[in-house]
């Protein structure tokens, strides 16, 4: 039930992207209801999956790195969903679904189960849950600044193009960006506490600094002092919008971390 | 009936011509009510702009009717004789004179595709002829039509959403920085007359704070009077530029007042936040060296005539979309105009039968004056639902093919079986004349239908 699901929620996803990079390329504005109807089906099927997955697994199992994908895509649509209806910019879709299609594939091509750490507690969930709310949040800001920086250097090369007229105003970028940075950090600052604590419990050590861990810790810190520039020294649009990307690449090589560790652990 | 426009526009016309030929507005009823005298003209509304002088009527006879309001547009000026006026005009009628009003309506023949005043203008003209009720059902609908698929055409294409003048240009690449202009503060650097037009717009978006400097003091605080803004010492504005969100620069200089490190100043008092500048002074007032500065987008009078210029072909390609709108709505409006014929013969239809339902009912009880009312109301009850249960069908077929190309036959069949045109009296026995003048004294049959038309009209 789960699976199958899961397939139609990847074809959905697919046919979404699709839609919405056509959408992003033409001029009239047709296609923006379709890709939102076909994201919104989508996000439907994914959640009736992620419901299933939840009811056929126990409590005392521990998270799989698919189910924590599929969870971190579904947060993606549902945020870019909000936004889309507060603020009405389709063009968004055009960026953050291809996103959530992407973590959704790497995580149908991992194998069936990266065993993550051993089932002790509750607080595994909940540092799952957590870890990837944060990472959600830098996504968001990820996409606002990749979207600034075309925003930014289509305004200065002055090119009108229909990307310009579609992407929304640079200062509504940058509050995106800000907000979601700001948002995805206290996530993942609790993420990792909850981390050190399944650690302690499980292996009897907070930090053995293996690539999630150090991953981690990278990330929070990068993170920490964008917001600390962007609080202080004016570290605002452009700047903050390089940051973001970065940011979000440290965000994936720590995903990428814990998929080493798993296969680590297995070994 | 037939809509008629006939008129001249800027791309028939030349000014000299407009200029005579255009009513002003204290003299609209005047001439409504002179156009509407002439014979055979039904319903006329006058849409007089600085871009048209349009006539749109509702004529009994096509060339009757052009010609009357040829002459009525020749007389409206005196000065202008109809040899000079003829070439200018432009005539349509039909299908294709509800077409022209729908797309002067949607700005399609504007000189500026998509500006939104025609719809204002033609609104007012439509209140003016309500006002003198020299409009009657066929207008009413019409005009009305025309004014929603105007409305239809602005918020399913997008002719009026971009800027095609610089001033209007400025305010929407300003839109493009800031999503939102409320809180933002314009500086204005010079009264350039493009410059004190884009500040406008920019303050109907919401601006907030207006700061001016010019050269000459008193010039600044004169225009901060205008604006209701502050005016800052030409001294001292480039330390002041770090408040200004949008600064608009058009001065008489010949040299560049900003450069790239005033501007890299300001940006960094700003903490990044960006900055909008615009230089619409030739020559250029700020260094386009400004470029270089991250987080300023300077923009000068040629990337905004660009701009201009770019959105002035998209409204082009929009406009066809709008075209093609346009050929739907005339055909349901077509349509219309086709039932209208239809409703009248039903109207006379009904007033037929109830005539000679009435006078037969009135025979009867004559004689039977025994009845009791209950009785009385039997036998009216029984008159009642034979005529109708008669007429039902040919009602309901005359409805049903109001729209097929068999219509008017139907039509025409109708009114030859009721005899709801005036019968020729040879067609008549005695006994059937005799009947029908009793019942139809005060009226003929075949001014019938058109006195419910009339009624309607007037």
């Amino acid at each position: 039930m789960a699976s199958v699901c899961f397939m139609i929620t990847m074809a959905l996803y697919l046919a979404a992207t699709i839609s919405f990079l056509i959408y992003l390329l033409r001029r009239s504005d047709a296609l923006s209801n379709i890709s939102l109807g076909i994201t919104a089906v989508g996000f439907l099927v994914h959640t009736v999956a992620l419901a299933a997955k939840a009811a056929a697994s126990s409590s005392s199992s521990h998270p799989s790195f698919f189910e924590a994908l599929s969870f971190f895509s579904w947060m993606i649509i549902l945020v870019f969903l909000l936004v889309e209806f507060r603020h009405r910019i389709p063009v968004l879709g055009s960026f953050m679904v291809p996103l959530a299609l992407m973590s959704l594939v790497s995580a149908a091509a991992l194998p069936e189960t990266v065993p993550t750490l051993k089932p002790v507690f509750k607080t595994l969930w909940v540092h799952v849950a957590l870890s990837m709310l944060g990472a959600v949040g830098f996504a968001v800001g990820f996409v606002a600044g990749v979207m600034y920086l075309i925003q930014e250097r289509l305004l200065k090369s002055k090119r009108f193009n229909v990307l310009y007229s579609k992407l929304p105003a640079l200062d509504f970028l940058d509050r995106l960006n800000q907000q979601s940075i700001v948002l995805g950090f206290p996530l993942l600052t609790l993420g990792i506490v909850t981390g050190a604590i399944s650690a302690e419990f499980s292996r009897g050590s907070y930090m053995t600094w293996n690539p999630e861990q150090t991953g981690a810790v990278v990330t929070w810190l990068f993170y920490f002092v964008v917001l600390l520039g962007r609080l202080t020294v004016g570290w605002r649009a452009k700047r903050a919008a390089y940051l973001t990307v970065v940011g979000f690449a440290c965000v994936i090589l720590t995903l990428v971390g814990v998929v080493l560790k798993g296969h680590g652990d297995v070994s | 009936m037939h809509v008629i426009v006939v008129g001249l526009s800027h791309k028939t016309a030349p000014i000299e011509i407009r200029e005579k030929l255009a009513v002003p507005e204290s003299r609209l009823g005047e001439a409504l009510g002179r156009l509407c005298s002439y014979e055979g003209v039904r319903e006329g509304m006058l849409l007089s702009t600085c871009n048209r002088v349009e006539v749109y009527s509702v004529v009994e006879d096509v060339e009757v009717g052009h010609e009357r309001i040829q002459e009525f547009l020749a007389d409206t000026n005196l000065s202008l004789s109809s040899e000079q006026l003829t070439p200018h005009l432009y005539w349509y009628t039909g299908d294709r004179a509800i077409a022209h009003l729908f797309r002067v309506a949607a700005s399609l023949d504007s000189m500026v595709v998509g500006e939104p005043q025609i719809l204002g203008q033609l609104k007012d003209a439509f209140e003016v002829a309500l006002a003198h009720k020299t409009t009657g059902v066929i207008m009413n609908k019409i005009v009305k039509k025309a004014i929603s698929v105007a409305k239809r055409v602005r918020t399913e294409t997008k002719i009026a959403e971009t800027a095609v003048s610089v001033s209007y240009a400025a305010v929407e690449l300003a839109k493009k920085i800031f999503s939102n202009l409320d809180e933002k503060t314009v500086m204005l650097v010079g009264a350039g007359e493009m410059a004190k037009l884009a500040a406008r717009h920019l303050i109907a978006q919401g601006v907030r704070q207006v700061r001016i400097t010019t050269r000459t003091p008193q010039h600044a605080i004169d225009l901060a009077d205008k604006f209701g803004g502050t005016p800052v010492p030409f001294d001292h504005f480039k330390d002041e530029m770090a408040a200004a969100d949008i600064v608009l620069v058009s001065t008489g200089a010949s040299h560049y007042l900003v450069g790239a490190e005033d501007v890299q100043r300001a940006v960094d008092k700003r903490g990044n936040r960006p900055m909008f500048l615009i230089d619409i002074s030739v020559p250029r007032n700020i260094d386009p060296a400004v470029r270089h500065v991250d987080n300023a987008f300077l923009f000068d009078i040629d990337d905004l005539t660009h701009r201009v210029q770019q959105n002035r072909e998209e409204r082009l390609q929009e406009a066809e979309k709008a075209e093609r709108m346009i050929v739907e709505e005339v055909a349901v409006a077509v349509e219309w105009m086709k039932s209208l014929e239809v409703t009248p013969t039903i109207i006379a239809l009904r007033n037929r039968v109830d005539e000679i339902k009435r006078m037969e009912v009135e025979r009867v009880l004559g004689r039977l004056s025994h009845l009791s009312p209950q009785d009385r109301e039997l036998v009216e009850g029984l008159a009642s639902s034979i005529v109708n249960k008669l007429i039902h069908r040919t009602m309901v077929t005359l409805k049903a093919e109001v729209n097929s190309s068999n219509g008017p036959a139907f039509v025409e069949a109708a009114r030859r079986f009721f005899h709801l045109d005036r019968p020729s009296s040879s067609e008549l026995s005695e006994a059937d004349r005799s009947r029908y003048l009793a019942g139809r004294s005060h009226t003929s049959d075949r001014e019938e239908p058109e006195s419910v038309v009339h009624k309607q009209v007037r």
